[in-house]
C-alpha cells in the first residue's frame, strides 16, 4: 500500500464534504472578526488603563484574541475529520480499502493537518494585520523583535489544537462525545483552572495554555511562567504526540 | 478463495463464532445462512480484517487481509450499505475509495454504469434510497475488479426489481469464475441464488454442502393422499408394506411412491380425491437446523438461571 495513494484518497474525502469548508470558514471568519474587534475596543480604552497595564501592553497578543473561540471552530474540524469516519460507519469501508492502519490514520492526519496549517496560517497573519490597522498608533509592526515569530505561531497554534482534537477522537471515536469533552475544556475550564491560584502550577502545562505562550511578545509584569515561546509551543506538540500515540494504539487495537 | 481455519471469536464469555473451519470456492455462489446473531457479519468482519480473531485463521487466496497489496482488487465486500458518510457525492464516494487502491477513475465511471447510478452520481449518498445505497455499496464492491466478492444480506430492504437484479448479478459474477459469499438470515433466499451451502447457529458450523445435497437430505418427500374410502385404502396400503401416518382428512406416505400407489388403488378399484407429491420446505428444515443449535447451546454451556438465548439481538448481524 502506497501512502501517495492513501494521501490522495484523503484528500478527496476531506475536500467532498460540505463540514470542511464551514469549520474551517468559521475558524478564520471568527479569530479575525473577533480580534479586529477586541483590537478596536483596546485602543479605545488605551487611555483609561493603569499605567502597569499600559506597559504591559501587547498589540500582537491582543490581535489574536479572537483565537479563543475561533480555536472551536478548529477543535469542530479536527473532531470531524476523525469522527465522521465512526459516526457514519465509513471507517469499515475505510479500512477495508486501508488495512494497514498505521498508514490510514497518518494519512488522514497528515492531509488534515496540511490543510489546517495553511488556513491557520493565512488566519494568523490577517488577524495580525487587520488587528493591527485597527490599534492605529499602538500597533505593532511585523519586523519588531519576537512579532513574526507570534505570528507563524499563531499558525501552527491553530494546526495543533486541530490535531490534539484529532487524536482525542480516534481514542473515542465519537464526534458528539469528543466536541462535548474538548468544547467546553478549551473554552471553559482551562481557563478557569489557569486563573485559580491553586491549580496555576498545573494549568500552565495545559496545551492550550503552553501553546498560546507563542503568541506573546511582550510577557505580563508578574509573569512566572517557568517555559519561553517555544518552550510552550513544544509542550503542546508534547500534548499532541502523546494524544496520537494513544488513538494509534487504540485503532491498531481494536475491531473496527 | 477464502479459508477458515478454526476462526473464533469472544467478546468477553460470550462466543460469537465458534471454531469455523470451511472453504470459500470460486465459480459458485456460496450461501453463508444462519439466523439473525448466529456470527455472520462478525465472520465476515474477520474476513475482512476489520475484527481481530480470538483464535483461528482466516486467509483470502492464501494470504492475510492485511497482507494484501490494494485489497479491494483482491477482494470486495458489501458489509453495510449505511457504511458511508452521507455528505459525500456517490461518485466522490467511490472516488476515494479507487485513490486508495490505484484504481484509475475510468473504473469508477464504469461501476457507476454498472449499478445504474450514473444519473445521481453527483448527489450525495444521504438523499439516497436504501437500494440505492446498497447499490452504491455494490459499486465499492466491484471497483477493483476482485476475484471474490462478498455480500452481507444484500437483499435487506430491496423491492423485488433490486432484489431480482442483484440475484443476477451474483449469478453472473460466479459464472465469470469469481468467488461469490453472501449472507443471508433466509433460506428461501439463498435456495434462489446458491450453489453452496454453508449454515451456522450461535456461531457454530452446521452445515457445509452443496445445495442440492442439502434439499434432498433436509427437504422430507411425500404423498399427500385424500379419498372416501379411506379404511379400504389403508387396508390395502397395509398389506403392500406401506406406512401411512393419518395426518387429520388426508393421509401422508413417506417418500416418493406416488405411482405405486396409484396402481394399488386402480387394483382395487379405489377412489382418490387427491394424490400428490409433495416436499417439506426448505425454510422449516432450516428452522429445525438451527433450533437444534440453539437447544444443543442452552442445554450445554449456558447456566440455568438464564434461559433466553444469549445469541439473538446483542450484536447487528
Amino acid at each position: 500500500m502506497a501512502a501517495t495513494q492513501v494521501i490522495r484518497s484523503e484528500w478527496t474525502k476531506i475536500r467532498s464534504v460540505a463540514s470542511t469548508v464551514w469549520t474551517l470558514s468559521l475558524a478564520v471568519v471568527v479569530t479575525i472578526a473577533l480580534g479586529m474587534l477586541i483590537s478596536a475596543l483596546s485602543k479605545s480604552e488605551f487611555d483609561d488603563m493603569s499605567r502597569g497595564d499600559q506597559l504591559s501592553f501587547d498589540p500582537t497578543f491582543i490581535s489574536f484574541a479572537g483565537m479563543s473561540l475561533g480555536q472551536l471552530a478548529m477543535i469542530v474540524f479536527g473532531v470531524l475529520v476523525v469522527g465522521n469516519e465512526y459516526s457514519t460507519g465509513m471507517i469499515r469501508t475505510s479500512l477495508a480499502a486501508v488495512p494497514q492502519r498505521g498508514t490510514f490514520l497518518f494519512s488522514k492526519i497528515a492531509v488534515a493537518a496540511g490543510l489546517a496549517l495553511v488556513v491557520g496560517m493565512a488566519t494568523s497573519f490577517v488577524a495580525f494585520f487587520l488587528g493591527q490597522a485597527m490599534l492605529g498608533q499602538h500597533k505593532a509592526s511585523i519586523g519588531d523583535s519576537g512579532v513574526l515569530r507570534a505570528v507563524i505561531g499563531g499558525g501552527l497554534y491553530m494546526t495543533l489544537i486541530a490535531v490534539f482534537s484529532m487524536g482525542v477522537a480516534v481514542m473515542l471515536r465519537s464526534p458528539m462525545l469528543s466536541l462535548g469533552i474538548l468544547m467546553p475544556f478549551f473554552f471553559l475550564i482551562s481557563t478557569i483552572l489557569g486563573n485559580v491560584g491553586a491549580t496555576k502550577k498545573f494549568a500552565q502545562y495545559l496545551p492550550d495554555q503552553a501553546g498560546s505562550r507563542i503568541m506573546q511578545v511582550v510577557t505580563p509584569l508578574d509573569d512566572d511562567t517557568p517555559y519561553g515561546p517555544w518552550g510552550g509551543l513544544a509542550i503542546m506538540a508534547a500534548w499532541v504526540v502523546a494524544v496520537l500515540a494513544g488513538g494509534y494504539l487504540l485503532l491498531k487495537k481494536r475491531d473496527a | 478463495m477464502i479459508e477458515l481455519e478454526g476462526l473464533t471469536k469472544r467478546y468477553g464469555e460470550k462466543v460469537a463464532v465458534n471454531n469455523l473451519t470451511f472453504t470459500v470456492r470460486p465459480g459458485i455462489v456460496t450461501g453463508f445462512l444462519g439466523p439473525n446473531g448466529a456470527g455472520k457479519s462478525t465472520t465476515m468482519r474477520m474476513m475482512l480484517g476489520l475484527d481481530r480473531p480470538t483464535a483461528g485463521d482466516v486467509r483470502i487466496d492464501g494470504q492475510h487481509y492485511d497482507r494484501l497489496k490494494d485489497p479491494l482488487t483482491y477482494i470486495g465486500a458489501l458489509l453495510d450499505a449505511k457504511a458511508m458518510h452521507g455528505g459525500r457525492s456517490a461518485f466522490n464516494h467511490l472516488l476515494c475509495l479507487a485513490q486508495s487502491n490505484g484504481i484509475p477513475t475510468s473504473r469508477v465511471h464504469e461501476v457507476l454504469e454498472t449499478v445504474g447510478l450514473t444519473s445521481v452520481a453527483r448527489k450525495k449518498a444521504k438523499g439516497f434510497s436504501l437500494g440505492m445505497g446498497q447499490r452504491l455499496g455494490i459499486a465499492g464492491a466491484l471497483l477493483g475488479d476482485p476475484r471474490i466478492l462478498m455480500f452481507d444480506e444484500p437483499v435487506n430492504g430491496l423491492d423485488p426489481e433490486g432484489i431480482h437484479w442483484i440475484r443476477n448479478l451474483m449469478k453472473s459474477l460466479a459464472a465469470q469464475g469469481r468467488t461469490v459469499f453472501v449472507s443471508s438470515h433466509l433460506m428461501s433466499e439463498m435456495a434462489l441464488t446458491a450453489d453452496h451451502l454453508v449454515v451456522i447457529g450461535q456461531g457454530r458450523l452446521l452445515a457445509d454442502t452443496s445445495m442440492a445435497d442439502f434439499i434432498a437430505q433436509n427437504s422430507r418427500a411425500y404423498v399427500r393422499i385424500r379419498t372416501p374410502q379411506r379404511e379400504r385404502l389403508l387396508d390395502v396400503l397395509h398389506g403392500a408394506g406401506i406406512t401411512v401416518v393419518e395426518a387429520g382428512e388426508a393421509l401422508e406416505v413417506d417418500g416418493s411412491k406416488s405411482e405405486r400407489i396409484g396402481e394399488l388403488a386402480a387394483q382395487h378399484q379405489l377412489v382418490l380425491h387427491e394424490l400428490s407429491p409433495q416436499r417439506a420446505s426448505l425454510e422449516e428444515a432450516f428452522m429445525q437446523l438451527t433450533a437444534e443449535s440453539v437447544e444443543y447451546h442452552a442445554h450445554s454451556d449456558a447456566p440455568l438461571e438464564q434461559p433466553e438465548p444469549w445469541g439473538d439481538g446483542w450484536r447487528k448481524d
